[in-house]
């Protein structure tokens, strides 16, 4: 399979090439290149079993590949090499705290690393500030919650000051509400502490909170990599649209632009997009379902800056939680709008039924369709 | 059941009468156990964390070997050393050939006594202690891999994780050996002041119709078990708030 790669900006701190893992004759990791760029948090996203925690493995040397290379600032390096591995620090999906107490959990990389006691105990005091624990030194690490547990294991990394920080589905055992105060906390602290890290998991909502760019992997292979806006909106395929809620991106070309906005022929409708690409340009275009709002098909419209609005039939209505999923189409132009459980019922919405769908031109993600495999 | 009541009152007369010849005897038997115990640990947790931590070709098996070792017969043991070291043994051959001289005896001295010890309680030490290293999380050693720990201190770690299952196994390895007559008797020789132990004490009054003497100092041994078990028992307990 071609994949459109997407390299470093800068120089990349690891990088993977032809990364097998066989386990049994069984291939679970077959990744030709991957980088971990310099200070970027950089997600692997994927579903159970896709292969993910093993290459983070790999990647951070804590696992052999079956063949491949991973070089560290373009030095090779194996798991053998304690140097490197020092320079890195993981938390696990299970915390995995040691007997003892909470600042001796904390301090249990250091000691490896000979520091001296008087800056030990400073250095844990201030990674438990870092992570919201501050004073629970004396406390027994094994008579934590979840929550505050997964907290000590972020510590007992970060006070290592690794270049490198491994994150292997941190937060997916933790109730949702403790989750989604953990996961704001941690993309806090990650952009904070300026630290690089490989955080991998199977929600794509803490993948967006957390990185800046993500790869998708699949069965063991990375099918797409970018910065996160671009990889979550424009999904180049449908198995990509499907694993991350979305319809596949569209194929279009621009046949006109004003002031940065170009006016996109998708089938045979207009899709207006803020761009800075030329007329003639073959792109793919990906609207969040989210940023598409719909009126019932007769209505006043109200003043908006939406530059898109258009009258669309609904296709499907799909039932998602506490919103619904409305597929839509229009002269070939599929979409869909993510609308809100009463929105959906006022408006009467059911296949067949039409309405109009406003959505921003800035909120058209829109990328040159040139090396996008013709899939799509 | 008066025949128990005089000797409790016998062990205790004996233990507080400062009998040197008893003393010497308890004595041995805390030392030889005690060194045996102690080479057996040295050999038996390494070993149980080799095997408990490890995933390998053949682990079953040894598993299975390590667990028949547990049993083994402590006469047979005894008569396997004995015939190890005795003069038409293949030892005696190897030093004559090597170092050029007769080997000194061994046989019938605390080294021999040693020797079948640390055979009958290594198996013991090295089978309970895997079986608690291999209930530890292997993930727990890849979190402290991760955190920089080298080969080395993962394995203490995983130890020190392990720590009540691995004072069993201590526990396990003292009993099977404090315990034990019939090889320190057959390699030992029962000498008195030399190589006689409690547990051959107690056989030799026994076989002299010395019913009360010997079950004092059953007793005593007993009593003596109790009070190092009981502080095995308090370290393993220990620090329970950060048990899981």
């Amino acid at each position: 399979m071609s994949v459109r790669t997407h390299h470093c900006g800068g120089t990349p701190i690891i990088t993977g090439e032809d990364i097998t893992v066989r386990y049994h004759r069984r291939t679970v990791v077959e990744v030709a290149r991957f980088d971990l760029c310099d200070g970027e948090t950089h997600a692997i996203l994927g579903p159970s079993g896709s292969g993910k925690s093993t290459l983070l493995r790999v990647l951070g040397l804590l696992e052999k590949p079956t063949h491949g290379r991973v070089t560290l600032d373009g030095r090779p390096v194996t798991a053998g090499d304690k140097d490197a591995r020092m320079m890195m620090a993981a938390v696990f999906q299970n915390p995995y705290l040691f007997k003892g107490t909470v600042a001796e959990n904390v301090a249990y990389g250091l000691r490896l690393r000979g520091v001296p006691r008087s800056e030990r105990d400073d250095r844990v005091a201030a990674a438990l500030e870092r992570v919201g624990l501050g004073g629970t030194q004396k406390s027994s690490a094994l008579r934590l919650s979840g929550g505050e547990a997964q907290r000590v294991a972020l510590a007992r990394a970060l006070v290592l000051e690794p270049r490198i920080l491994l994150l292997d589905e941190p937060l997916s055992y933790l109730d949702p509400l403790i989750k989604r105060r953990l996961v704001t906390d941690f993309s806090e602290i990650l952009s904070a502490e300026g630290v690089t890290a490989l955080y991998v998991t199977h929600d794509q909502d803490e993948a967006m909170v957390v990185a800046d760019r993500v790869s998708i992997i699949r069965e063991g292979r990375v099918v797409r990599t970018g910065e996160v806006d671009e990889v979550m909106t424009l999904p180049t395929d449908e198995w990509i649209a499907d694993f991350i809620g979305m319809d596949t991106a569209l194929r279009g070309g621009i046949v006109a632009t004003e002031e940065g906005i170009a006016d996109i022929m998708v089938a045979s409708e207009h899709v207006h997009a803020r761009t800075d690409l030329p007329v003639g340009v073959d792109v793919l275009i990906g609207i969040r379902p989210e940023d598409v709002t719909l009126f019932s098909g007769d209505a006043e419209l109200p003043p908006s800056s939406a530059r898109n609005r258009l009258r669309m039939r609904v296709e499907a209505v799909e039932r998602m939680g506490s919103t619904d999923r409305v597929s839509l189409s229009s002269n070939g132009l599929r979409i869909a709008a993510s609308v809100s459980r009463a929105a959906s019922r006022e408006l009467g919405l059911e296949p067949g039924s039409e309405v109009l769908a406003l959505f921003k031109a800035t909120s058209v993600r829109v990328q040159s369709a040139v090396g996008v495999p013709t899939g799509v | 059941m008066e025949v128990f009541w005089y000797a409790l009152v016998d062990s205790v007369k004996l233990l507080f009468g400062g009998d040197a010849a008893l003393y010497e005897i308890i004595g041995l038997s805390l030392r030889v156990s005690g060194i045996s115990l102690f080479l057996a640990m040295c050999i038996g947790v390494p070993l149980g964390y080799l095997i408990g931590a490890h995933r390998f070709c053949g682990r079953g098996l040894i598993i299975a070997i390590v667990n028949t070792g547990m049993g083994l017969p402590p006469v047979v043991v005894g008569l396997t050393v004995y015939m190890l070291l005795s003069r038409s043994g293949p030892i005696w051959d190897l030093y004559l050939a090597w170092v050029g001289q007769d080997m000194p005896r061994v046989l019938y001295t605390v080294t021999a006594m040693i020797i079948a010890q640390v055979i009958i309680s290594t198996p013991l030490v090295t089978g309970v202690t895997l079986a608690a290293i291999a209930s530890v999380p292997t993930e727990l050693r890849l979190q402290a891999r991760s955190l920089g720990a080298s080969k080395l201190q993962e394995a203490v770690l995983t130890v020190k994780e392990a720590r009540r299952g691995v004072m069993a196994a201590v526990a396990a390895g003292f009993g099977g050996i404090i315990s034990e007559v019939g090889a320190v008797n057959m390699v030992g020789g029962n000498i008195a002041g030399k190589t006689r132990v409690m547990t051959t004490a107690i056989q030799l009054e026994t076989g002299q119709g010395n019913f009360g003497l010997a079950l004092a100092l059953g007793l005593i041994l007993i009593g003596i078990s109790f009070v190092i078990m009981n502080g095995f028992t308090r370290v393993q307990q220990s620090g329970g708030r950060y048990e899981r």
